[in-house]
C-alpha cells in the first residue's frame, strides 16, 4: 500500500464523486477535442477542395498592354504584340514538379461576336471545367453538350430574349439554348458560353485561346512556386497568383480557428474552475480524514502528493474518455458544418495531448485544495468531527 | 517501568479565537517513567485533550517543553515531527477516526504506506497486528461492515503497526458498550504489559483499575494524583450542564 493504491482506493470506492470530478474534465476536453479536430477537418477538407473557390492562377499572353480601368470603366487599352495562346501548350501545365497540386485547367477564348443584329460577348470554354471552376454559378437547364449549344448570361439573355430552347444564329451558325444563367452581378451575365470548339470556330482561332484559369490546391504548397513552375514550361505568357481567393479563405479558416483556440481556452478556465471546486469541497469534505493522516505521521508533502494523484488519476482517465468523445462528436458534427464531402483529420498527437493538457489542468486546478489540505491544523481536523 | 521517558516542564497553551484569549493549559509538569499505562482525567475544559495533542506533536504549546524518550518535540525543524508521530506514537481516537473506503487491512496499513517497506512486508505486518486484536478475519471489510468495538479494535492494530514505544488514547471506551469498553481496556492493558508506554484520556472511573498512575487535571494543571487526590476532586463531571 502507498499513496497511490490510497488515491484508486477512494476514486474507486467514492465513484460519485470520481465520476463528477472525471465528468468536470471529460467535457472540456471533448470540447476542445472536437474544435481543434473540426477546425483541423475543415482545413484539410479547404485545401482538398480549393477549386471550390475558384481559379488562383490566371495564365494570359504576354503582351506590353496597359489596360486603363477605373471602377469598372475601362477607358483605354494600349496593346502592343498581344496575342492568343496555343492551346496545344496548356498540356505542359500537367508536366510541372506540383502538377499534383493542379485540380483544374479552364482554357477560354474570348471574342465578340454579332448576335440579332447586336455585338456579343462569346466565350468559348471546356464546359466540364469551367462549371466546376465556377462554383458560385446557378444555372436553369444544363451547361453545352456539343458544340452546336449555348449557355446565355443572364444580362445577354435579357438583351437578346432568349428562352430555354430556343434557337439562336451567332456568327451565322445556329445554336440551342440549353442554360440560362442566374445574375451573379459581374461580367459573366454578359456572356454566350459555348464549347471552346465552337468559339474558335466562329472567331476563326483555331487552337488558340485567350486566356487560362487554373485551380491549384496549394495550402500546402507555396502559390508563388507553382506561378514559377507554370512560367517555366509557358514561355512567353504571363502567369499570376490570385493570392486574394487563397487568402481570403484562408483567412476565414484562420478565424475560425483563433475562434476555437479562444473558445477551447474557455472551456479549459471553466474546466479548471470546476476541477478547482470539486476538488475544494472533497478536501473539506475528508477534514477528518486528512487530520488522521497527519496524526499517524503523513508529512504535508504526502497530503499533497495523495490529493494531486488523485487528480492526476482522474485527469488521465477524463483526457482519455474526452479525447474519444471529442473524436465522437467531431464524426457527428463534421457533415452539418463542411458544405463538402470532409473527412476527420487524425491527428496522431492530439490523444497524449488531450491526455496532458487534462492532467496538466487537474494538477493545477488540485495545487491550492492539495496545498490547503496540507496546512490544515491536525488538532482542528480531528476537533472537526 | 524506568527513566523519564515523557518529561513535560511549564506547559502553557493559550488559545486565541473570536478575540479573547483562553487558557487551556497553566503551567502543566508531568514525569512518565517509560512503560507505565497512565491514566488522565479531569472535567471538561480541564486541558486533557490539549495535553494529549501537544504530547502527540499535533499542537504547538505557547510555552514550556515536551520531551519524549529525550527528544525536545518543539524543538525538531520542519516535518520532523510528522516523522516523530510516525515512529513513536500511536494514536487511538474515540471516534475511531477509520478512512471509510479502506478495509480494515488497509486502514491498518495507512501509517506504513509513507514508509520505504514492501508490499509484502507491510502486509504481512499489518495481518499480524489485526491477528493481536482478534480481527484478521475481518480484514477485508469496510468499518462501515464493522461494530464500534471491532472499529476500534481496528484504530488500535493502526495505532501499533509501526510499533511505537508511545500510544496516546482519547476516551477509547467513550462510544462503547460496558463489555465492549472492557475487552478495549483489556487489550490496552495486555499492550501495556509488553512494553508500551500509554497515555489515556477518559471519563470513566472504572478505567482506573487498569492505571498504573491516574492523574487528575484541573485548569490546566495537574491538580492531583489518584487516590491521592481530596474526597470530592471532580473527575469526570461536565464543566457546564
Amino acid at each position: 500500500m502507498n499513496l497511490g493504491s490510497i488515491a484508486l482506493s477512494n476514486l474507486r470506492r467514492r465513484k460519485t464523486r470520481a465520476a463528477f470530478l472525471i465528468a468536470g474534465l471529460l467535457i472540456g476536453i471533448a470540447t476542445v477535442v472536437a474544435l481543434l479536430t473540426l477546425t483541423s477537418s475543415l482545413t484539410v477538407e479547404a485545401q482538398n477542395n480549393m477549386e471550390n473557390y475558384g481559379a488562383n492562377i490566371l495564365i494570359t499572353p504576354q503582351s506590353n498592354a496597359m489596360t486603363l480601368t477605373y471602377g469598372g470603366v475601362t477607358v483605354g487599352n494600349v496593346a502592343v504584340g498581344a496575342r492568343e495562346l496555343n492551346q496545344a501548350d496548356l498540356g505542359k501545365i500537367l508536366t510541372i514538379a506540383n502538377r499534383k497540386n493542379i485540380a483544374i485547367v479552364a482554357p477560354k477564348l474570348l471574342g465578340a461576336a454579332t448576335v440579332k443584329g447586336k455585338t456579343m460577348l462569346l466565350m468559348g470554354v471546356r464546359p466540364d471545367a469551367e462549371f466546376k471552376i465556377k462554383r458560385w454559378w446557378v444555372l436553369d437547364g444544363r451547361p453545352m453538350a456539343n458544340d452546336a449549344e449555348l449557355v446565355a448570361g443572364s444580362a445577354a439573355a435579357r438583351e437578346l430574349g432568349l428562352q430555354m430552347g430556343d434557337y439562336v444564329r451567332v456568327g451565322g451558325k445556329r445554336f440551342t439554348v440549353t442554360g440560362l444563367l442566374h445574375e451573379t452581378g459581374s461580367q459573366d451575365d454578359n456572356l454566350l458560353l459555348t464549347t471552346l470548339a465552337a468559339a474558335q470556330s466562329l472567331l476563326h482561332k483555331p487552337g488558340r485561346v485567350s486566356m487560362v484559369e487554373v485551380a491549384a490546391q496549394c495550402s500546402n504548397c507555396p502559390i508563388e512556386k507553382i506561378v514559377a513552375q507554370i512560367s517555366g514550361v509557358l514561355p512567353g505568357t504571363k502567369v499570376t497568383a490570385m493570392q486574394q481567393v487563397v487568402q481570403s479563405r484562408m483567412h476565414a479558416l484562420g478565424q475560425f480557428r483563433s475562434f476555437s483556440l479562444a473558445a477551447a481556452g474557455v472551456v479549459l478556465g471553466i474546466e479548471a474552475l470546476v476541477v478547482f471546486l470539486t476538488m475544494m469541497g472533497s478536501v473539506n469534505e475528508r477534514t477528518r480524514e486528512i487530520g488522521v493522516f497527519r496524526a499517524i505521521g503523513f508529512r504535508r508533502g504526502h497530503v499533497v502528493g495523495l490529493i494531486l494523484i488523485e487528480a492526476a488519476v482522474a485527469s488521465v482517465l477524463a483526457g482519455l474518455l474526452g479525447y474519444l468523445a471529442g473524436m465522437g462528436t467531431t464524426y457527428v458534427v463534421l457533415p452539418f458544418v463542411a458544405e463538402g464531402s470532409a473527412h476527420v483529420a487524425w491527428a496522431p498527437l492530439l490523444a497524449p495531448g488531450a491526455v496532458l493538457i487534462a492532467v496538466a489542468i487537474g494538477a493545477a486546478a488540485s495545487l491550492y485544495p492539495a496545498l490547503h489540505a496540507s496546512r490544515m491544523d491536525p488538532t482542528e481536523a480531528l476537533r472537526a468531527l | 517501568m524506568s527513566g523519564r521517558f515523557i518529561e513535560i516542564s511549564a506547559l502553557e497553551k493559550v488559545f486565541t479565537g473570536e478575540g479573547k484569549a483562553v487558557a487551556a493549559l497553566r503551567g502543566l509538569e508531568l514525569s512518565v517513567p517509560e512503560g507505565t499505562f497512565l491514566g488522565v482525567m479531569g472535567q471538561s475544559g480541564s486541558g486533557k485533550s490539549t495535553l494529549l495533542a501537544i504530547l502527540g506533536g499535533l499542537c504547538h504549546p505557547s510555552a514550556g517543553t515536551v520531551c519524549v524518550d529525550g527528544i525536545d518535540l518543539y524543538g525538531l525543524p520542519g516535518e520532523r515531527l510528522a516523522d516523530f508521530r510516525r515512529e513513536y506514537l500511536g494514536f487511538v481516537f474515540q471516534a475511531h477516526n477509520l478512512v471509510a473506503y479502506l478495509t480494515a487491512l488497509e486502514n491498518v496499513m495507512l501509517p506504513l504506506s509513507v514508509k520505504r517497506m514492501s508490499r509484502v512486508a507491510k502486509r504481512a505486518r499489518a495481518l499480524d497486528v489485526l491477528d493481536q486484536v482478534g480481527l484478521v478475519d475481518r480484514a477485508d471489510h469496510l468499518p462501515s461492515a464493522m461494530s464500534g468495538g471491532e472499529q476500534e479494535r481496528v484504530a488500535i492494530a493502526r495505532a501499533l503497526v509501526n510499533e511505537p514505544p508511545l500510544i496516546l488514547a482519547d476516551e477509547p471506551t467513550g462510544s462503547l458498550d460496558t463489555d465492549t469498553s472492557a475487552e478495549i481496556m483489556a487489550l490496552l492493558k495486555h499492550l501495556n504489559d509488553q512494553g508500551i508506554t500509554i497515555v489515556m484520556v477518559t471519563h470513566n472511573p472504572e478505567n482506573q483499575q487498569f492505571f498504573h498512575r491516574t492523574v487528575v487535571l484541573r485548569d490546566g494543571r495537574v491538580d492531583c494524583e489518584l487516590p491521592a487526590c481530596e474526597a470530592g476532586t471532580p473527575l469526570y463531571r461536565p464543566a457546564r450542564v
